[in-house]
């Protein structure tokens, strides 16, 4: 028994928590990932890779299109063949990950910005701007998110600064909510009324004190935006108000190709030609799903 | 009832639950933690075992396992638990499902977290004893009406036919007692039933719940970290520390006589005093504040409060008195509806926002949760630090050398600089926001409930600090409790408040001296003392009074 009277506030016992540095609580979370998450991750990594060395991974150019149209499968440098104004498939393919993912990554980024920050400002101020801002959400929320970007691509132009303006500004209205929903829960704690009480600014409040507090839903939040960004990107160049031509993107590659389809009987290969950028696509839909499952999972603290 | 005989087969004296050597794990850190390790505990019929440590000791978890019950995430690895010749460490779930809410049964401390707020409270008093079959419903919510009245419940015909909301907390905590009791079991586990009450409602419930216990003869374990709440309640007391037993005897022996160093400590607490010094330099004061939240009721009515400098000024009232609001009004959090706050002769901008740099620096709060008053993602460094880079533009070295300084002042060392919050106990913590509010260099700290969260040596830990500070640096304090040991150790005036005004205002001597306002007196009175007979006392002199 340890004597009371050299009692000191020091030598109190605190949790048994031990620290461990980032990297370390990192290496323990990635060797208890599940299989799916590894599965998840690896194919990011894979599509990074390849949007991010496009250009030398590719055996032709995005656009050149020097080669007959529709040669079949296996043709000699031509492991998919070409399009229909003779342009490498594979070459495209390749093009198609680094213009779409880097669209997607720009537009999910914009739209965290401007979603996080209103909804920050939302739960810390209240009231009448809660309000204001609550209710132009609900209103643009109502409106179907794919007809309302048609609209807009059409008046304002179908160029990549405008495609990942107007898809941010759609998408933020998702980010608003769910920032505003878990960060109410945050104002109202003692350190945040402390950060007011001591004259804090509005930024610092949300920077510093409320930010770090709901990370983990956020970051999850952002994967899956990302992969809606990048099936919304496809969805309208498949209607034609995407990127445009030349720019490789798969979302307008299966739209170009889809009539091969009905060849399918003849040449089953060459048949298949559309399926290969859609199937890109929702390979990194789920590859995403699987990391974003999982990073849930280890923040909720469910219990396996 | 046809259940007595069977509940009575056992005589008074009989051995009903017998512990040995229990040990038991909790879950945590990717490792077992030994929380209780290998206590010894034997409860016969009829008597009431209390159980006392401070928060951690593990008496929870103990008191849980007399029923055969672990927490999630905890496991028993050894010892035998024998209830009445059952033994609860091997029965089946099911085996132990029929003694729970039979035989065995609980009353938690959050009454209001514990009831469905669906269901009326009758259904929810009589639902374990008419599941287990022991009475039809009928019979069982006739038998509950008895068991209302025996608690001293009002209407207690009709009031089980509300809902949880509809009655007040002390009334609730008596409901669940109701509800324990109503299967009649032979073992009733009493988990901090009345930390979460006022003084004045804490005594009621306490007389109506050893009444019952000693009507029925029924045998209790009493967990409480409150020593004067033991001493009313219990026939022996088991003093448990970390996981291990202290020291267990007789009640009025225990307190008479304790044997280990540690349990004298428990005892000695309450012996901090301090000479009240009268002053009429007033630093604070506030002029007859009306406040309300959003359109609602008026929940402060005229208050007046006159703080002098460098002394403490003690606010106590029960919960719902307006002591927190008056905090909010000063901090300017809630801006009054009439009335004024003065500092230093000038009068404060009502809205914070209105108030300059210097303004909020030389008025700072301390938190009744030191826990939420931090942000977990910051380290003591960054917390302490911010107000000194905010308020007196410090950075780098200087910064940081003035945080050691501020730590050496809280009594605790350099190796906490780097810590999170969750790498503290509460005590330290609470040292922490303490620390934070220095670094401003305030001339007023409100002190909101700050030790009500505490153990005992720890709260006087920190009271001795708050004190001392005060001395070196000439603080005034605003203390606002609801705890009058507290008041009486450290106050030099005292307000007292009820329903959102002002009773009395004076030096703590005057206050805590006849003659009293009703309230006042009803509130001094019913602060529970060391006293095995005061509970007792205190019932035939307010019996005689009524």
């Amino acid at each position: 028994m340890t004597d009371t009277n050299t009692y000191s506030a020091a030598s109190e016992v605190a949790s048994t928590i031990t620290r461990r540095t980032r990297w370390e609580r990192m290496k323990i979370a990635l060797k208890k990932a599940p299989l799916t998450a590894w599965f998840g991750m690896i194919v990011i990594a894979f599509y990074l890779f390849v949007a991010v060395f496009a250009q030398w991974l590719a055996p032709h150019g995005e656009a050149d299109n020097s080669f007959a149209a529709y040669l079949p499968w296996g043709e000699p440098g031509h492991v998919f063949g070409t399009d229909q104004i003779g342009r490498d498939v594979f070459s495209r393919l390749i093009y198609g990950a680094q213009n779409t993912i880097g669209i997607a990554l720009a537009t999910t980024l914009l739209s965290f910005m401007i979603g996080g920050t209103l909804g920050l400002a939302a739960s810390i101020r209240g009231g009448w701007t809660d309000q204001i801002l609550s209710r132009i959400v609900d209103i643009l929320m109502a409106i179907p998110s794919l007809i309302f970007a048609l609209m807009l691509l059409s008046v304002f132009g179908s160029t990549a600064g405008s495609l990942i303006i107007i898809i941010a500004l759609l998408d933020s209205t998702r980010v608003f909510r769910i920032t505003r929903s878990v960060a109410v829960n945050v104002v109202v704690m003692d350190y945040v009324e402390a950060a007011r009480l001591r004259g804090e600014g509005l930024g610092w409040v949300m920077r510093r004190e409320i930010l770090p507090n709901i990370m983990p839903p956020l970051v999850a939040e952002f994967g899956l935006r990302f992969s809606f960004v990048f099936l919304t990107i496809a969805s309208l160049s498949f209607l034609g108000v995407g990127l445009q031509p030349p720019t490789a993107d798969w979302g307008s590659m299966v739209r170009e190709s889809a009539s091969l389809m009905q060849f399918v009987q003849y040449d089953l290969k060459s048949g298949l030609t559309p399926l290969l950028p859609a199937g890109a696509i929702a390979l990194i839909t789920v590859a995403v799903n699987y990391v974003v499952d999982w990073f849930l999972h280890m923040t909720s603290g469910l219990k396996d | 009832m046809s259940e007595d005989s069977k509940q009575n087969e056992g005589k008074a004296g009989d051995i009903l639950l017998e512990m040995r050597d229990i040990r038991i794990e909790g879950w945590s850190d990717e490792k077992w933690n030994p929380i209780i390790k290998g206590v010894d505990l034997t409860l016969r019929r009829g008597e009431v075992l209390g159980l006392i440590g401070e928060s951690g000791a593990g008496k929870s978890t103990l008191g849980l396992a007399g029923m055969g019950f672990t927490q999630p995430g905890c496991r028993i690895t050894s010892g035998s638990i024998m209830f009445d010749g059952i033994d609860l460490v091997k029965a089946t779930d099911s085996e132990k499902r029929a003694l729970w809410g039979s035989r065995v049964a609980y009353v938690a401390q959050s009454a209001a977290a514990s009831f469905n707020p669906a269901h009326r409270l009758i259904d929810q008093t009589v639902e374990a004893t008419v599941a287990h079959g022991l009475q039809g419903e009928a019979a069982a919510k006739d038998d509950a009406r008895e068991l209302y009245s025996a608690l001293t419940l009002p209407f207690p015909e009709t009031i089980g036919e509300r809902y949880p909301h509809q009655v007040s907390g002390g009334q609730l905590q008596r409901v669940m007692t109701a509800m324990a009791m109503s299967p009649r079991p032979d073992l009733i586990v009493f988990d901090e039933p009345t930390t979460a009450l006022d003084v004045t409602t804490q005594v009621e419930v306490l007389l109506s719940m050893r009444k019952i216990v000693e009507e029925f003869n029924t045998a209790a374990i009493y967990i409480t970290h409150d020593l004067a709440v033991v001493a009313q309640m219990a026939d022996t007391i088991k003093v448990l520390r970390y996981g291990k037993e202290v020291e267990e005897s007789e009640t009025r022996q225990m307190l008479t006589a304790p044997k280990e160093d540690y349990t004298k400590s428990l005892w000695s607490v309450r012996a901090l005093h301090k000479e009240a010094q009268p002053s009429d330099d007033i630093v604070l004061s506030i002029d007859g504040v009306d406040a309300a939240y959003g359109r609602g009721l008026k929940v402060l009515h005229d208050v007046n409060i006159k703080v002098p400098r460098g002394r403490t000024v003690s606010i106590v009232g029960e919960s719902g008195s307006g002591k927190s609001t008056t905090a909010r009004v000063i901090t300017g959090l809630l801006p009054p509806m009439t009335g004024q706050v003065m500092f230093n002769g000038e009068a404060l901008p009502a809205e914070l926002s209105g108030r300059s740099k210097e303004q909020l620096q030389k008025i700072q709060m301390i938190y009744q949760m030191a826990d939420t008053a931090m942000n977990p993602r910051q380290t003591v460094g960054e917390i302490i630090g911010r107000p000194l880079e905010f308020y007196h533009g410090l950075k780098g070295a200087a910064k940081e050398q003035r945080v050691l300084e501020l730590l050496d002042m809280i009594e605790l060392d350099e190796t906490f600089y780097d810590r999170l919050p969750s790498e503290m106990s509460g005590g330290q913590k609470q040292r922490i926001c303490i620390a934070r509010a220095l670094a401003a260099e305030p001339e007023v700290i409100i002190c909101d409930e700050v030790t009500s969260a505490l153990d005992q040596i720890v709260q006087e830990g920190i009271l001795k600090l708050l004190m001392k500070l005060q001395e070196k640096h000439g603080i005034t304090y605003l203390f606002i409790t609801h705890d009058i040991a507290t008041v009486e150790a450290i106050s030099d005036e005292i307000v007292v408040m009820y329903m959102g005004e002002v009773v009395e205002q004076g030096p703590k001597d005057e206050i805590m001296s006849a003659p009293y306002p009703d309230y006042t007196k009803l509130l001094l009175s019913s602060v529970p003392e060391m006293d095995p007979d005061w509970l007792t006392k205190l019932a035939e002199s307010r019996d005689d009074t009524a």
